[in-house]
């Protein structure tokens, strides 16, 4: 198994602020991995530290690396809009572009300049084929993606976002507008993309966690805790703020 | 009083306040068209005017309009769409941008005929464009930037932040994100403003009336360097200067310029309630 993505001495700070403390961990490839700990941990600040989507935001600073395949994505010759083609993001709320299915999955590509007519015809039914979505939309292509219910539309961005072919999905709470089926199936997508991406969830759900990932790292006040497999986790912290948590004594 | 009593009252002379704002309109509007319908015709639209101006119509001032507001359009849509893609996509808040914003507002403020003299000094003197539509359009121009800049900000503003972060995800550049996510949802916005610009500047008679408007020419321009003659420059004439001019002509031409103006108004309206009903998000 090797390790996609190394994070070492890794610190986090909006303006004074210190959102993340010495975060040292590795993220496995091809493999599912969760972020639990209660709001404002720093676990979706860590989620957009891998794709750096924390430049928008003025005044953030980080220190310490993180390796992408070995390659720290902080170097100044590192271009961030390739960083972020080749990690893929979901969002917590279903977010499509207010405009046809077919454009939303299309845009990517388009803007990439990775396909186009039929080629692109092609990459979008694949993308909503891996994305379980194809079926229930194949007839109504053209039609607006705010018809779609929200368990559709988070599963649109999941076609949307693995349509540019990213490395890495990062999901930061993909689930939490949607209600237990929908869910269930977004967990269902994850096991099937994690044969070909690597994935790091954010979650606010326990069982959501044990269920669907591989590893899991929890996050309490700006530090990681514990990281280990899920089992592990779950079965024997080693932490005990770790099992007070998941048990629900604190949060 | 009672408290229903009070209530009462109040929403009297509330409701009596805002009928207030609209009766000027109102009383403007079927005022002019009651003095001025009846010169209206086929010849008075198409037809230069005869016999010193009293005769005949006033088609070159109808069409000087028109290809002005044009020409205001092609100066002031590039600058301002782009200040205003540069101040709400891309400016700090530094001391340039500060000053960039204060001369914008400050700009608003300026009395148009103070714009007809820089305009006279600047591109009809400065520039050796003489009175022409060159010179009063780019008056025009600089005149209308203000509110069409600050509505462009403002219709940028307003398209919501997850399209950018869902496009920079994606791996799009910020100009690739502005350009195919945040221009097309905004272009309803900057349209609406820049008609709205459009039908103040082409009312103006100040900033035309050194840069560009002539008093008579019976032919049409034929290049951006001529002269022509604009509708509100040819109203203030008519009422002002030509001793023995029918009433019924000033008030025709009156009527005409308020439906061009009030043409746009209502185009920019219509947009902008297509478009709030079309979007969804």
């Amino acid at each position: 198994m090797q390790n996609k993505i190394e994070v070492s001495d890794f610190n986090f700070f909006y303006g004074e602020f210190q959102a993340l403390i010495d975060l040292n961990l590795s993220i496995r490839e091809k493999q599912i991995t969760a972020l639990i700990g209660p709001s404002g941990c720093g676990k979706s600040t860590f989620l957009r530290c891998l794709n750096r989507m924390n430049d928008t935001i003025d005044g953030t600073r980080a220190e310490g690396r993180v390796l992408l395949d070995g390659k720290n994505v902080y170097d100044p010759d590192v271009d961030v809009v390739e960083l972020r083609q080749r990690i893929g993001m979901v969002f917590q709320r279903p977010n499509p572009f207010p405009q046809s299915i077919y454009e939303n999955v299309a845009y990517g590509p388009r803007i990439l300049s990775l396909a186009k007519g039929a080629k692109l015809d092609q990459l979008v039914q694949k993308s909503l084929e891996d994305a379980v979505l194809w079926n229930e939309v194949r007839h109504r292509l053209k039609d607006s993606a705010m018809s779609l219910n929200p368990g559709q539309q988070q599963r649109l961005c999941i076609a949307r976002a693995i349509a540019v072919a990213p490395e890495v999905i990062l999901m930061d709470e993909p689930c939490s507008a949607l209600d237990p089926v929908a869910t269930l199936k977004v967990e269902e997508l994850m096991r099937e993309l994690a044969q070909d991406y690597t994935i790091v969830i954010v979650t606010h759900n326990m069982q959501q966690a044990a269920r669907a990932s591989d590893w899991t790292g929890f996050f309490w006040l700006g530090r990681l805790v514990e990281f280990a497999e899920t089992a592990n986790i779950f079965g024997s912290p080693k932490e005990e703020l770790t099992e007070a948590y998941i048990t629900g004594r604190r949060g | 009083m009672s408290r229903q009593q009070t209530q009462r009252l109040a929403s009297v002379l509330i409701t009596l306040t805002a009928v207030l704002v609209f009766v000027p309109v109102i009383v403007v509007i079927v005022y002019l068209i009651w003095q001025g319908i009846g010169a209206i015709s086929w010849e008075f639209l198409t037809q230069p005017p005869r016999n010193g101006m009293t005769e005949g119509g006033i088609m070159p001032a109808i069409l000087g309009t028109l290809v002005l507001t044009m020409g205001t359009a092609l100066v002031s849509m590039p600058f301002s769409i782009a200040t205003a893609i540069y101040l709400a996509e891309y400016a700090g808040d530094n001391r340039l941008t500060r000053t960039i914003r204060m001369a914008i507002v400050n700009l608003a403020g300026i009395p148009s005929i103070v714009y007809g003299l820089f305009g006279l000094g600047a591109f009809v003197l400065a520039a050796g464009f003489g009175t022409s539509i060159l010179a009063g359009s780019l008056t025009l121009g600089i005149m209308t930037m203000p509110v069409v800049i600050s509505t462009a900000e403002e219709a940028i503003n307003s398209v919501p932040q997850q399209f950018r972060t869902v496009s920079l995800s994606l791996g799009a550049s910020k100009w690739q994100t502005i350009w195919h996510q945040v221009l097309p949802h905004a272009l309803p916005g900057i349209i609406t403003g820049m008609i709205l610009g459009l039908s103040r500047a082409a009312g103006e008679t100040a900033p035309i009336l050194f840069t560009v408007a002539a008093f008579y020419i019976p032919t049409l321009p034929t290049s951006i360097f001529d002269q022509t003659m604009a509708l509100p420059y040819h109203l203030y004439v008519i009422a002002t200067q030509v001793p023995g001019m029918p009433l019924r002509v000033q008030y025709g031409t009156a009527l005409v310029l308020l439906l061009i103006t009030l043409t746009m108004t209502l185009i920019a309206t219509a947009v902008r309630t297509a478009v709030r009903r079309r979007r969804d998000w």
